[in-house]
Parts: C-alpha cells; sequence; structure tokens
C-alpha cells in the first residue's frame, strides 16, 4: 500500500476519533438525561442484591434506535444508550450511571446524593471507601464497576430478555411484582428488533418453584462473573443461564454448581472481605435467598458433590 | 499489444509475488515476535522483584535464595500455616515466612499466588485480559478479593499494555508447576486455616 493512501486512511480515523469523542461526564447527576421524559422505568426480575437498599433503574434509548436481540443472552444496544440506578435507604443515597459512547465503548460513574436529596455529584472515579454520612456506605470506583459489568456478554446486566420476561417469577427474592417496561413491552414499541421467536417469553425451566426462583437468584446476582462467555473470571462454575433455545439451561446451571456447593454455600454465607461471594457490593449477607437456596440444594442432595481440592 | 500485456501482467505478477513472500515470512516473524515479547516479559518479570516473593526460598550453598526448581509456583502447599504471628512488642507491623511467601500482618496472612501455567493450580485458565486486569484493579483475577500486602499492585498497574501482555506471555512460556497455594486468612482466624 502506498504511503499517500496510509496517511489518507490515518487522518480519516483520526477525523473519526475527534468526532466521536465524548463530552467529560457532567458534574451533576441532573446534566446526565435523568429527566428526559422519554427515558423508561425498568426493574428486572431476579435483582442484585444491595443489602436491602431501595432501588430504582431508568433507561434511554435515542430516538429512532432500538435494540439489536439477535443473540438473545447480548442484546446489542446502540450508542447513546443510557442507564441509572438509584439506590435508596429511606432517602436517596447514589445514583449509578452507565452510557454506550458514539465508538461503542461503555463508560461508567456514580452520583452521590447530598443528605436533603435535593441534588447528586460526581463520585470520584476511586469511588469511596466509606460514606461518612452513610454508616459505612461505600461507593465502587470505576474499575470496580467495569469488573462486573464487563465480565459478563454485555455490559447491561439487568436488561436482558430473561431479565425482563413477562412469564415473571413469583418467588424471585427481592422482586417488584412487575416491571413498568418488561419485554412485551419494548416488542410492542419496536425497541427490539431480531428476537429469535423462541425468546420472546423465557423462563426458567426448574423442576420446581424453588428450583425456578434459586436459579434466577444466581443467574442475577453470580451469572455476570461466572458464566460461559471470553469475558468470565477463571473459574470453573457457570451460573448464568441463557435464553438461546427459548427457555434457560438450568441443567448445565445445575451441574456446575452442585459439585461445588459446600465451598460455594460457605462463600455466599461468609461477609469476611477476602472469602465473601459476591465480592464486591455488599457486606450483609442475603438470609432470605441463603434460605432459598439452601431449600433447593437440600432438595437436589441425592447429586454427589465432587471431591474438595 | 504486446507492451500493454507487459504493462499489465507485470504489476499483476509483482504483486502476487510481493503477497506470496509477505505469507511466506508471516509465521516467522509472528514467532519472532511471540519470541520478542516472552524475553521482554522474562526482562521485566527478572527486573520487577516477582522473584522474590512468588518463588519460594531456601537456603542454598552461598545462603538464602529463590528456589528455582520452584520458580514462581507462590507459597509451597506443604508449608501449613494455621494462623497469623503474633509481634513482639515494638513498632513491628509485618512477618514472614522463611520462604518468603506468606506474610502476617493487620490484614491477616497473605500467600504469594501461582503464576505458572497449571490450569488447576496457577494462572493457566487465566486470559491475558484477567491478568490485566488483576493488576489494574488490585482484585484476584480482576473482579474478586483485595489482592492483599506486601503485593505492590498499585506500582505494577502502572505497566504499559504491552508491558503487562510480555509479562503474561512470558508467565505463558514457563513450565507449569501445580502447588495449590492456600487462601488468605483474615486476622486472628484458625478455623479457615484448618480446612485447608
Amino acid at each position: 500500500m502506498s504511503s499517500w493512501v496510509q496517511y489518507l486512511i490515518a487522518a480519516a480515523a483520526l477525523a473519526w476519533g475527534l468526532r466521536v469523542q465524548a463530552d467529560p461526564l457532567p458534574v451533576h447527576l441532573r446534566d446526565t438525561g435523568l429527566s428526559d421524559p422519554r427515558k423508561l422505568s425498568f426493574s428486572p426480575q431476579y435483582p442484585l442484591w444491595s443489602d436491602g437498599a431501595r432501588k430504582r433503574r431508568w433507561i434511554y434509548l435515542p430516538p429512532g434506535t432500538a435494540i439489536d436481540a439477535s443473540r438473545p443472552d447480548a442484546w446489542e444496544f446502540p450508542a447513546g444508550t443510557r442507564l441509572w440506578k438509584e439506590f435508596s435507604l429511606g432517602g436517596p443515597v447514589e445514583t449509578r450511571f452507565i452510557e454506550r459512547l458514539p465508538d461503542s465503548t461503555w463508560r461508567y460513574a456514580t452520583y452521590i446524593w447530598n443528605e436533603e436529596g435535593t441534588d447528586a455529584t460526581l463520585a470520584p472515579p476511586d469511588g469511596i471507601a466509606a460514606l461518612p454520612t452513610r454508616d459505612g456506605y461505600s461507593i465502587p470506583s470505576e474499575p470496580d464497576c467495569r469488573a462486573c459489568h464487563e465480565s459478563a456478554a454485555v455490559p447491561v446486566l439487568g436488561f436482558s430478555a430473561l431479565q425482563l420476561s413477562s412469564d415473571r417469577d413469583p418467588l424471585a427474592p427481592h422482586a417488584d411484582a412487575r416491571s413498568e417496561i418488561d419485554l412485551d413491552g419494548l416488542l410492542a414499541r419496536g425497541l427490539i428488533r431480531n428476537l429469535p421467536p423462541g425468546a420472546t417469553r423465557p423462563r426458567i425451566e426448574g423442576s420446581s418453584t424453588v428450583e425456578r426462583a434459586a436459579l434466577g437468584y444466581l443467574h442475577g446476582n453470580c451469572g455476570h462473573c461466572h458464566n460461559d462467555t471470553e469475558a468470565r473470571v477463571p473459574v470453573d462454575l457457570t451460573l448464568a443461564e441463557s435464553v438461546v433455545d427459548g427457555s434457560a439451561s438450568s441443567d448445565r446451571v445445575l451441574r456446575s454448581l452442585l459439585k461445588v456447593r459446600s465451598r460455594f454455600l460457605e462463600r455466599v454465607s461468609s461477609r469476611n472481605p477476602q472469602r465473601q461471594m459476591p465480592p464486591l457490593g455488599t457486606r450483609l449477607v442475603d438470609v432470605a435467598a441463603l434460605a432459598l437456596i439452601e431449600r433447593w440444594i437440600a432438595e437436589k442432595s441425592s447429586t454427589p458433590e465432587e471431591s474438595k481440592p | 499489444m504486446n507492451r500493454l500485456k507487459q504493462t499489465c501482467v507485470w504489476p499483476v505478477t509483482g504483486m502476487l509475488m510481493l503477497g506470496a513472500i509477505t505469507l511466506a515470512t508471516e509465521p516467522v516473524r509472528a514467532a519472532d515476535g511471540d519470541a520478542a515479547r516472552i524475553a521482554r516479559g522474562k526482562y521485566l518479570v527478572t527486573t520487577s522483584a516477582c522473584n522474590d516473593c512468588h518463588t519460594p526460598w531456601h537456603v542454598g550453598p552461598a545462603g538464602p535464595e529463590p528456589d528455582m526448581s520452584r520458580m514462581l509456583s507462590g507459597h509451597p502447599q506443604s508449608m501449613v500455616i494455621a494462623q497469623p504471628a503474633k509481634l513482639p512488642p515494638g513498632p513491628w507491623a509485618l512477618a514472614g515466612a522463611p520462604t518468603n511467601t506468606a506474610w502476617s500482618g493487620a490484614w491477616g496472612v497473605s500467600f504469594t499466588a501461582n503464576l505458572t501455567p497449571d490450569p488447576e493450580t496457577g494462572l493457566g485458565k487465566w486470559t491475558q485480559a484477567t491478568f490485566m486486569q488483576a493488576i489494574r484493579t488490585g482484585r484476584h483475577m480482576g473482579r474478586g478479593r483485595q489482592i492483599l500486602p506486601p503485593m505492590p499492585f498499585a506500582m505494577y498497574r502502572n505497566f504499559t499494555d504491552e508491558d503487562l501482555g510480555a509479562i503474561y506471555a512470558y508467565l505463558r512460556s514457563i513450565p507449569p508447576i501445580k502447588n495449590r497455594v492456600p487462601e488468605p486468612l483474615p486476622p486472628g482466624a484458625t478455623t479457615v486455616a484448618a480446612e485447608k
């Protein structure tokens, strides 16, 4: 290739890079677009345990765009997608923000609310280990956001076919009874495209209602790291469900977990920072979920466990 | 006509030959590139004190030295440590095992990791992305518990992506050693150690 052609390509790439460069993150939450009336409120059926904090979530899709769901476990979100999650303990404490940039990368930020609940400002990228006004509540660092969100097939964790299925699990711990916008609603509005016909009402086909809820909890709380994608944590444990064949693949998850159930229960029952699971974002054991999982494992106790290495 | 043929044919022939030469030399260049990357990684590992803690020390003919027959295999699983050290009175904050692979302090006891490519006990299942995330975030496997003192990840996170990739490539090239390093012990713990 002649050098002038290379220069031309380099110049075009530079111009493109300059064009798509994102603005810096706003200092105030109110400037992130949260007040846009076109944003949609949603609630995953298997929410992440956050030590009992009440959470509200919203998504904004740029007008005229839609999510490509041709890979039903890894939706492709358009550039300009924004998501917010507000954490409340009596009043709002923090609102986390994810945005897909024009170059297709994602950025993450946290906004901390003042005590009056009137304004939220950008947290430092290193996070805050313990908020003095909130009994040691910790704000995640930007790398910690990436640690969880970028271990999955797609960084948006609670907005997926299974999480928004209209066939909602009534036994899912800590879940809202319904989502303001669900999969049916998204399809009706044309905001989801190319979703395979078999994945329009996904559900975990557990052998009992307890198994369905337990597997769903594991999907929502563990599956973003313990999955079978390239980005997963290098541990032989798959706890993420798949809706590729129209129903979630609980058998695979079941086989993976039951082999290590003692170690698993010890870890999820611990809040020793060096041993606990999940390792981030929680200081309190989820007692209700632990009881559910123990009940389910007791149901399956006839399955042999691998010896401890 | 002949001149036209020559005009068209020679550049095409030349491009085909150039393409053939390029294709033929590509694997050689790739191998050279890998060798250079591994050599760079070896240089960084051996100048950045990795062997000081990740290779168990023993007393050799010339005194204490890293036991290179166990190079970078981390704290030996045969050396069981059940509880943190009791420090003597004075301004002491840290105690180390004679292997230089176990460290007791305010955080409990930390054990240096097996960095060899053994798939069950070392980094064999780690991708380059996992390795880089671990150094960048200071978290085990890039997203687990905090990596504990005295691992100076806050310094190592300043390596460039290229250098971390070279270190990863070198660590993939060394002999795998099966050695299951125990989990860290929390302050004052004894029961967790007894399990291991």
